[in-house]
């Protein structure tokens, strides 16, 4: 049980909460493969879709777990939606909340927004990425690839290389993995990383082999090429010189370390093809587990809205309601 | 007028107030304050922005420029004056902007405005980028004898900054604003000012270092004033917990290490004014994307509650440093002959019930907006009456 109305960061989770979502998520990964078996927990459910930036991995798989548990999937083409005719974000979910929808999925590219709408709303929000803060879904997609292969996380060393300063996969995963026991190690150029991650509990260095060295998991970053243009590195030659990943990078790492990447890759930049596509690489399988994780977040908060049902019901999607819960956040 | 100030007074009186138990201070002056009219009447206006300050206490608020069109000229000054006189319970004063238009590229109509009766000038909401440009209306204002009021902040460094940097900003996943984008201001701004004979204050000072900057100048001898609004010594950038927009002003809140040199620097005299920047936004602009959120609170009607229960009842200052603070200092930096209750000045006059207790609600506001941080926060004094020129304002709690 998920006794939770949304889910908007790793920051805001238990340890037995992501324990339990990942143990869900792996009853749900048997159930991919065999369309029998496929429990219609989410029957007259409806999920949107609601992307304010681009996405391949995480729409799509959001999209296929709330269809392989029966849901109705939506997805509003914010680029073809209101949003162009300068609708609000509170004003699209309180538009969207009107026709009924149960769980939104929104990705945006300011922090925090996924708890702003999830305040204005009566539906469950699910946060896909927002700003630079969290990308929770992509998070733990990740600690259950870890998780299969280690089985456990106590004492795993994690090296988290690349662009750390922009990148909300590596907060949110430095939020779950130190949560879960494990030592996370953050690596990059000085002008891309923040020694305030260590206000997070990760060490920060910009030493890529100290990083790497007897990791149990190397975790590469996308160098996004528009931070050349704002100053933050010369060029992608020296990036790749100083801070790519390659064959022999990757030998600092153990033996049996496991080599992830969030994707969408920069293939030759912060990782070399040979390793992407080596023995050690699991990036494949980080896709596939994101739509079992993906399966697992809708199963359980559609678990706790069935619960909670009749308070649902009570509820008014009105301006006066969103006026009272604003209230109730200061009072209550 | 005040005409006796004494132990028994035998004179009959139209109107007596039993003020047993309170604090009978001279008129809370608010150095300050944007009314956001002309332009902005949604987010409040020159009538409810004064009612407002008489629910807070204050019998004379200044009001910044950055209104739309911005008060860079004469005829805006008399606009504001005319407005005030008509529609304000409280007394207004204009405050000019330094450069046409707030653009900083040339003067605005310095002169012109301090003959309409201009109490200071200042670009505010943003630095004059422009040293060069500032210290020489520095020089010219200094034949007016009017204060320029700096609003330090350099917007290369903020670079999209929404929030204190530091470990909260961190652990929020948000952009901060350093330090270092108002110290090198305040301590430019400082330099500039030497020679020029300005006086030149200082407007929400939030860092320690701009508290030390501050200190040092003063020690030197230099005519600096500075002042602090309630929320920087209130609260810390904790309560940005929750992406809350009502937490979002610039300068931001910050870390609990700056709020104790502010403190001290309220203790030591190196902070003379507290001022509320009270900058009303409309819900619109507070219930969205925090990065998307405009900066700034309203603050008239918590101001004084918030001193008491900060810095009067933690020792920090005491009640008649505190309304020093809130009255006499701000008349002496505009060279007003307000603040003080002796006889034969005009009867501004706040009485103040120091030791009632309650939660502040937002919902009591006088002012158009509600954006406020303190709805909830539980805090002790409250204001009973204002007095402005012998007419009650606010009687009781009660607007007039």
């Amino acid at each position: 049980m998920l006794r939770r109305k949304d889910i908007l960061g790793i920051r805001d989770l238990n340890c037995e909460e992501i324990l339990h979502i990942l143990e869900t998520a792996k009853d749900m990964k048997e159930k991919i493969g065999n369309k029998k078996a496929r429990e219609k927990s989410l029957q007259n459910f409806s999920v949107v879709t609601l992307f304010y930036e681009n996405s391949t991995r995480t729409r799509m798989s959001f999209a296929l777990a709330g269809e392989y548990l029966g849901a109705e999937v939506a997805d509003l083409g914010v680029a073809t939606s209101s949003v162009n005719k300068g609708e609000s974000l509170v004003d699209t979910g309180i538009t969207l909340d009107q026709m009924g929808i149960d769980i939104m999925v929104i990705r945006h590219s300011m922090s925090g927004a996924a708890n702003v709408l999830a305040r204005n709303v009566r539906a469950s929000v699910i946060n896909a990425g927002d700003g630079v803060n969290e990308h929770p879904t992509q998070a733990l997609l990740d600690l259950y690839t870890i998780f299969e292969k280690k089985k456990n996380f106590k004492d795993l060393k994690v090296a988290i290389i690349g662009d750390i300063i922009h990148s909300r996969v590596a907060r949110s995963n430095v939020f779950g993995l130190t949560k879960l026991g494990a030592h996370v190690v953050v690596g990059g150029p000085s002008t891309l990383i923040s020694k305030n991650m260590e206000y997070l509990g990760a060490k920060v260095t910009t030493d890529i082999k100290e990083a790497l060295r007897d990791a149990d998991i190397v975790m590469g970053l996308r160098i996004q090429l528009e931070r050349q243009k704002g100053g933050l590195f010369p060029d992608l030659r020296e990036y790749r010189g100083l801070f790519g990943i390659d064959e022999e990078m990757l030998k600092y790492a153990k033996a049996d370390a496991l080599l992830m990447h969030p994707g969408p890759v920069n293939r030759g930049i912060e990782l070399s093809t040979e390793i992407i596509d080596g023995h050690q690489s699991v990036i494949n399988e980080q896709v596939k587990n994101g739509v079992a994780v993906r399966m697992a977040l809708l199963h359980l908060l559609a678990e706790e809205r069935k619960r909670n049902e009749d308070t649902h019901s009570k509820w008014t999607h009105t301006r006066s309601f969103i006026q009272n819960r604003w209230d109730q956040r200061y009072t209550g | 007028m005040i005409v006796a100030v004494e132990e028994k007074i035998t004179t009959s009186a139209d109107k007596t107030i039993d003020a047993k138990g309170y604090w009978v201070t001279p008129g809370l002056i608010d150095v300050h304050v944007h009314l956001r009219e002309p332009g902005y009447e949604y987010k409040e206006t020159i009538k409810t922005g004064s009612r407002a300050a008489a629910k807070g206490g204050y019998t004379t608020i200044c009001c910044m420029p950055n209104t739309n069109p911005v008060i860079d000229n004469e005829i805006l000054v008399e606009y504001i004056k005319m407005k005030a006189e008509r529609e304000a319970i409280v007394n207004v004063l204009p405050i000019g902007s330094i450069t046409k238009g707030q653009k900083g590229e040339e003067l605005a109509n310095i002169g012109k405005m301090a003959q309409a009766g201009i109490c200071a000038i200042s670009e505010d909401g943003k630095s004059v980028m422009n040293a060069g440009l500032l210290k020489k209306a520095m020089k010219y204002v200094s034949m007016f004898n009017l204060p320029v009021f700096s609003h330090c902040e350099d917007p290369t460094l903020v670079g999209g900054g929404v929030m204190n940097a530091g470990e909260m900003a961190e652990r929020m996943g948000m952009k901060g604003i350093g330090a270092d984008s108002e110290e090198v201001i305040v301590a430019r701004d400082i330099i500039l000012a030497r020679n020029t004979g300005v006086k030149l204050h200082i407007c929400h000072i939030s860092t320690a270092g701009s508290v030390q900057l501050v200190r040092e100048a003063k020690q030197r001898g230099e005519a600096v004033s500075a002042e602090v609004c309630p929320h920087h010594f209130s609260l810390t950038d904790e309560a940005v917990e929750d992406y809350d927009a009502n937490t979002k002003m610039n300068p931001p809140l910050r870390s609990a290490e700056d709020v104790k040199s502010l403190k001290e620097g309220l203790k030591d005299n190196t902070i003379e004014i507290i001022a509320t920047d009270h900058a009303p936004h409309h819900m619109d602009e507070k219930n969205c994307e925090y990065d998307r959120a405009a900066f700034g609170i309203v603050g008239l009607e918590t101001a004084l509650p918030l001193g008491i229960t900060h810095l009067v009842e933690e020792n920090i200052l005491t009640p008649m440093e505190l309304i020093e603070k809130m009255s006499t200092n701000p008349a002496k930096l505009l060279g007003i002959d307000k603040g003080s209750l002796q006889v034969g000045k005009i009867a501004d006059i706040t009485i103040i019930d120091p030791d009632e207790e309650y939660a502040i609600d937002v919902n009591t506001f006088a002012s158009k907006s509600k954006n406020s941080p303190f709805h909830g926060h539980w805090v002790k004094g409250r204001v009973k009456y204002t007095i402005v020129g012998g007419k009650i304002v606010l009687n009781n709690g009660e607007l007039v």
